[in-house]
């Protein structure tokens, strides 16, 4: 897994590429902390170019989103995969989560 | 074959020991997929609700079975039948009683941050079962067109 952040005015935006899973989602939840701990409140993270999100994704997903919540942020989603949403809809994460068709709706709806 | 069952072998069975370490899961799906696809067609299945089943075994095995513990090994036995894909996870620890794992859609665990590998097993395997000691999963998704396929999705 590799990811890309970029900054859309206000919003952080993470870019996914390969799978979320346990052997790497340390990765991306340490990259997203730091840009909370550095005053970015606003997230968007694409998975565009992400085959598979495992329970250890999704549990750094919910853990990063509380995180953020908790300093009066918000983290939301887009372009997930028919696979990558029926593991959200299963898990019911997809109500805990505001995900977007692409990332362009994120960003324009933040 | 695993259990001896009715449905006939195409290509033999797979049987890995990985160590304990994480990293090593990815690949060892991969290979496990690469050696189903050879076998049986119905690929969205096995791409989506064995991929996952089989990720979340070896995850479950690794960090609470083995409690991450580099000295212990992971045993995985995989048989590619003609009706059905099997594989067999077992652990080196102590074991655990499934039944005490609680459902994490529930509002008052759906925040937190584990609880998810189990679930997603039963929910897109058509069995899945535990020896008695609870070290040791077995999955099972069936391949026929018809009857009750596990997978809520890719049915």
């Amino acid at each position: 897994m590799s990811f890309q952040v970029s900054q859309n005015g206000d919003v952080t935006l993470v870019e996914v590429e390969g799978q979320l899973i346990v052997g790497n989602r340390q990765e991306l939840k340490q990259q997203v902390l730091e840009q909370l701990e550095g005053g970015d409140r606003k997230f968007v993270i694409d998975f565009a170019n992400t085959g598979y999100i495992d329970s250890s994704g999704l549990g750094v997903l919910v853990s990063l989103s509380k995180k953020i919540r908790e300093q009066g942020g918000e983290l939301r989603l887009s372009s997930l995969n028919e696979d990558l949403r029926t593991l959200f809809e299963l898990t019911k994460l997809d109500t805990l989560f505001r995900i977007a068709d692409d990332k362009e709706a994120a960003l324009a709806g933040f | 074959m695993l259990d001896g069952g009715q449905s006939m072998p195409t290509d033999g069975d797979l049987i890995l020991e990985l160590p304990t370490d994480v990293q090593s899961i990815a690949g060892a799906v991969d290979y496990v997929m690469s050696r189903c696809l050879t076998c049986v067609h119905e690929v969205p299945r096995l791409n989506l609700n064995f991929r996952v089943g089989l990720t979340e075994a070896l995850s479950n095995a690794m960090l609470y079975g083995n409690s991450a513990d580099p000295s212990k090994s992971v045993l995985v036995e995989v048989a590619i039948l003609d009706t059905r894909v099997e594989a067999r996870v077992r652990d080196e620890g102590r074991g655990f009683d499934p039944a005490l794992v609680p459902d994490p859609t529930t509002p008052e665990n759906l925040t937190k941050p584990c609880g998810r590998g189990l679930f997603l097993m039963r929910e897109l395997l058509d069995e899945v079962s535990y020896n008695a000691q609870g070290n040791e999963v077995t999955l099972v998704l069936r391949l026929e067109s018809s009857g009750t396929l596990g997978g809520r999705v890719r049915a």
